[in-house]
């Protein structure tokens, strides 16, 4: 069942041309842009590599946060959901395929940008190549969490993109997904040290640039998975499968 | 021949309006049983409580065997729903979306041969998007008939079709009945219930005011209708005692030498009837 429903997920996402290009090439496009247009360097690392570490994180929020959110909520309210529900699939099976559809997407779009960086920019290869795989579940895992909290609040399926991109891009701004942020002003370093995708951007430089292992940072290890359980825990109270009344 | 589904005094309250008050039918194993009744009446919450969508405030509810607010796999696996509102993926395609839906279930039909029951053969590689209204409404039923269910709700089924797409939606309801699939059918049009249900209930603000077959509903319909013309004009005169007032009616037009132009004696169709039992709402509204 949960093989079946995977298989159906990801038809689904790559026949949705809007998914698949606001989701899947977004990311690889900007990695492209930036990367032509940054110097040689930032903070002493090859900028190529640090834009690659930088929109890897972008990408998992964009994936499992952004297009988890777009497609649940957009089914839910069109009552696709609702359609499910009397059917024998179990909701648990259900959302599991949803995940990893989910983590396969954002797996082929790390691979993607491995691949464009080495290829276009002689980027480097992680130098821990199993924890880079651990943070591509870490990745999804948190912002899954976060996707799902969303999906239970967005009640709209016509404002849920703009309302997913208002919280990614700034987020990704303040992170340090687009280019360094140490020049910024304090006030906004205040807010970037409270965002999930800072910390997994710490993880995920330390085991891409650095070679460290996925826990080598617990604090950071723990502060995002804490914002993917808060997303789950809101979810797990208001995440409905109806539709809104009309 | 035992029961498909058993509701008794089945009640449900959206905050401040009581849309059940204390609703009591049963449908027996192979029966098309219609829920008539205006908007608003209650047809869709019953229907949505069997189905397992919503929770009953009062009363009890039985559904092949099984309590449908608990909806068990074991029940979900028996019944096929076509909501009213429903929309599937229109991305996949017609084959594609009845394969998604037949790998829910333990024992489904096979594919092919219910895309050839609910006559979108033609469409068979056709995406979603591209269907008309009323050849989506058709996938609705192939995708709810695809894990070969005893039992068949059916909220509204043909809303919205032009006449032909109709009669041929009766055709495929009764050729599902012939196979002996119990249905639960909810409509507001009248011919529909007629045409379909071996028994019928009327809702009118939350409660059965009449049940029955079609016919014993519309025998017991005390009403007959007298239509003549009279210097042109159409003159109507409903009548629970038809025979006096016909011979009333005929006896004065002879002494009096005038001639009932178009006479005709009509007895209460079930739409009379209908009307008759839902007049109080309506005239609320």
């Amino acid at each position: 069942m949960l093989v079946h429903q995977l298989r159906f997920e990801q038809k689904l996402f790559w026949r949705s041309r809007e998914a698949a290009v606001f989701v899947f090439v977004f990311p690889l496009l900007l990695y492209a842009l930036l990367g032509s247009v940054y110097g040689d360097d930032i903070e002493g690392m090859p900028a190529v590599d640090v834009l690659l570490a930088g929109l890897f994180g972008y990408g998992a929020a964009n994936t499992a946060f952004g297009g988890l959110a777009i497609i649940l909520v957009g089914r839910r309210e069109s009552g696709v959901l609702k359609r499910l529900r009397s059917t024998p699939l179990a909701p648990a099976a259900y959302l599991a395929a949803v995940l990893l559809s989910t983590l396969v997407t954002f797996g082929l779009q790390a691979a993607g940008l491995l691949l464009l960086g080495g290829l276009a920019f002689d980027a480097s290869m992680p130098a821990n190549w199993l924890g880079f795989a651990g943070a591509i579940v870490l990745g999804v895992a948190c912002f899954a969490g976060l996707g799902l909290g969303a999906a239970a609040l967005i009640r709209s399926a016509e404002g849920v993109s703009a309302v997913v991109n208002v919280v990614i891009l700034p987020m990704a701004f303040l992170s340090g997904s687009f280019g360094p942020r140490r020049d910024f002003p304090p006030v906004l370093q205040a807010i970037a040290d409270v965002l999930p995708l800072t910390y997994f951007l710490d993880v995920v430089d330390g085991v891409y640039l650095d070679g460290d292992s996925l826990f080598a940072d617990p604090t950071a290890l723990a502060v995002v998975l804490a914002w993917g359980a808060a997303g789950l825990v809101v979810a797990l109270r208001w995440f409905g499968w109806m539709p809104r009344e009309r | 021949m035992s029961n498909a589904i058993v509701v008794r005094d089945l009640t449900k309250r959206y905050g401040t309006v009581e849309a059940l008050r204390g609703v009591s039918f049963s449908v027996a194993e192979g029966e098309v049983f219609g829920l008539l009744g205006p908007n608003g009446a209650g047809k869709t919450t019953t229907v949505e409580i069997l189905e397992g969508y919503r929770d009953r405030d009062g009363g009890d509810a039985v559904v092949l065997g099984y309590d449908p607010g608990a909806a068990p796999r074991e029940l979900r696996e028996r019944i096929g729903v076509v909501l009213q509102q429903s929309e599937l993926s229109p991305l996949l395609t017609v084959r594609e979306m009845h394969q998604l839906f037949a790998g829910y279930y333990e024992r489904p039909r096979d594919v092919d041969e219910i895309i050839g029951l609910v006559g979108l053969g033609e469409k068979r590689d056709a995406r979603v998007k591209t269907l008309s209204g009323g050849q989506k409404r058709r996938l609705d039923l192939g995708v709810a008939l695809v894990g070969d269910p005893d039992l068949v709700f059916l909220d509204e089924p043909t809303t919205g079709f032009d006449p032909a797409a109709r009669r041929a939606a009766w055709e495929m309801i009764r050729s599902l009945r012939s196979l002996g699939t119990t249905i639960l059918l909810t409509t507001h049009y009248l011919d529909e219930a007629q045409q379909l249900a071996d028994r019928v209930a009327v809702l009118r603000d939350g409660l059965i005011v009449r049940q029955g077959t079609p016919a014993e509903l519309i025998g017991d319909s005390r009403i007959t209708e007298i239509r003549y013309r009279r210097d042109g004009e159409l003159v109507v005169v409903e009548s629970a005692d038809p025979t006096r007032e016909l011979h009333e009616l005929t006896s004065t037009a002879l002494r009096e030498g005038f001639e009932l132009e178009q006479l005709e004696v009509r007895r209460a169709t079930l739409e009379d009837v209908y009307l008759e039992l839902v007049d109080e709402t309506e005239a609320a509204e």
